[in-house]
């Protein structure tokens, strides 16, 4: 039985049969662009969200220290602009063969595909950081600057964890737009799942087929991740409930006479 | 006028506007060691903006603010080494919302005061005590009353040891069971002869257990002795009618 003969079904099971391997494959590598992209890229997005909410004191900053900062953040402004403002189809292109045409540096297909992807993505973490960052209450800031906390350490031990909980939702998002728009990378050649849909739909004409295929296989990705994250966003809140706890052992008492007397030589 | 401790803070002529509105004008005291000055004044006299100018919280528009004769609003001051001699209490808490009650008394001494782990706990553990709070140490704040958040806020601030310690209405966002709680703690660190300056609405802490009240108006100190003066025989008509409000909801 040739494959024009068979029916929808007999037709999946063929596909299956004989290129499952290869959509596994495919399936595998537009994973592993979409993870390590997302993590690249929200590393990316940090950075340049923190810098980006740097803020600056016109009395205390040096005139040097306020003109640095200030090309650094037209820089990331531009990034950010140029990266969310253009299709990144047109930016793998772009970028892939501009590297070897005006550089001499030949990147090869699948660097290219971690290196778009990444920096697409930390475009648009960027602004999602910039906004949680801005949505800590400034309560948060100033308790840390009352201790005696700088910018940075406030940053990293009050903010930022504050602010990552909260685009958590974002990250997820990123992930699941970069499992579906890993699709684009074909037009570079890099042979991710879509890719295999084309060549097998294109040497067998069964279109519908292996779209549904490939549909199913892109939705397991996604509802996969999305609930893979979900229990993460979980175990960042933590335990709803918290113990009470008996301080007064008999070794509490006597450290905290120990600190008593510290004090007291202290104060003399 | 009693001998008072060691001059710690000293501030001259001090002055804030946010834009061309004058929030403070020309303020002048001093805070010696083992003094509770307290800061009495309707809303929107200039209490808070005050406090938080000692603080760079604001940041001063004119004037002088001396800590042990150093200018602090000179831009070469090292500000976070300062604050971390200066503690404040918020009247919002301000709890660090990703850590658990331990951990908040902790942070500051070991990444600002750079002390050893061991020694930090073991501080941390002695302060959440001294306010009754050490039971709750593995709580994260979310899980706390107001006054327990307070009191906590108290712990992580006394932690650091500071040399004087601010409270911006520390009471005004508890309902009056907590408030209790709050004033008793702030009244023991006070017979302890913890350095304190006070922004608060709470006359009778002002009067009992402050040694100097200062009562603003209008962005400048209209009139400040000691609690049997401003309580008993206050010198100015402003004083005595904002005063005299009080005494008919207070008995």
């Amino acid at each position: 039985m040739t494959v024009s003969q068979m029916n929808f079904f007999e037709r999946i099971v063929y596909l299956l049969q004989e290129y499952g391997p290869s959509y596994l494959k495919g399936a595998g590598a537009t994973l592993a662009i979409a993870v390590v992209s997302t993590a690249i890229g929200c590393l990316i997005g940090f950075v340049v969200g923190v810098i980006q909410t740097i803020p600056v004191d016109r009395k205390r900053d040096s005139l040097a220290k306020r003109g640095v900062l200030g090309v650094v953040k037209a820089v990331m402004k531009a990034y950010v602009e140029l990266f969310r403002g253009t299709p990144m189809i047109v930016q793998a292109t772009f970028i892939y063969y501009g590297m070897s045409q005006v550089f001499d540096i030949q990147l090869g297909m699948w660097s290219s595909a971690f290196l778009i992807v990444s920096i697409n993505t930390g475009a648009y973490m960027a602004e999602s950081v910039r906004g949680g960052i801005i949505s800590i209450d400034p309560g948060q800031t100033e308790g840390a600057k009352a201790i005696g906390m700088n910018h940075v350490q406030t940053m990293c031990y009050v903010i930022l964890p504050q602010a990552l909980r909260n685009i958590m939702p974002q990250i997820g998002n990123n992930l699941i737009i970069n499992i579906k728009d890993t699709s684009v990378l074909f037009s570079i050649g890099v042979t991710e799942l879509f890719a295999v849909h084309r060549s097998v739909s294109g040497a067998l004409y069964t279109y519908f087929e292996s779209a549904t295929i490939v549909m199913v296989v892109y939705l397991i990705m996604t509802v996969v991740c999305s609930r893979l994250l979900r229990i993460w966003e979980r175990k960042m809140d933590g335990d709803a409930n918290y113990e009470l706890v008996d301080t007064m052992g008999i070794g509490d008492q006597l450290r905290t006479s120990n600190i008593e007397k510290r004090a007291e030589r202290r104060k003399r | 006028m009693m001998s008072r401790g060691e001059e710690i803070l000293k501030i001259s002529h001090l002055s804030k506007s946010f834009g061309s509105h004058g929030v403070l004008k020309d303020i002048d005291f001093e805070v010696c060691r083992g003094d509770v000055v307290s800061i009495i004044g309707a809303s929107g006299s200039g209490k808070s903006t005050m406090l938080r100018c000692v603080n760079l919280l604001e940041e001063p528009s004119g004037g002088q603010i001396l800590f042990h004769g150093q200018d602090i609003t000179d831009p070469k001051m090292n500000v976070p080494a300062y604050r971390a001699k200066v503690g404040m209490v918020f009247q919002s808490f301000n709890l660090f919302n990703n850590m658990t009650v331990l951990e908040n008394c902790i942070v500051g001494q070991v990444k600002v005061a750079k002390k050893e782990k061991a020694e930090a706990h073991e501080n941390a553990i002695h302060y959440l005590r001294k306010v009754g709070m050490d039971s709750f140490m593995n709580a994260k704040p979310r899980q706390l009353s107001g006054g327990q958040k307070q009191r906590v806020a108290i712990a992580r601030a006394l932690a650091m040891e500071p040399e004087v310690l601010l409270f911006d209405e520390p009471t005004s966002a508890l309902d009056p069971q907590m408030v209790g709680e709050v004033l008793n703690v702030m009244e023991e660190l006070a017979r302890e002869g913890l350095t304190m300056l006070v922004v608060t609405h709470e006359m009778a802490f002002a009067r009992d257990v402050s040694s100097h009240v200062i009562y603003m108006s209008d962005g400048v100190i209209e009139e400040e002795g000691t609690p049997d003066q401003i309580f008993g025989a206050p010198r100015s008509e402003k004083t005595r009618e904002f005063l005299s409000r009080f005494r008919k909801t207070t008995v």
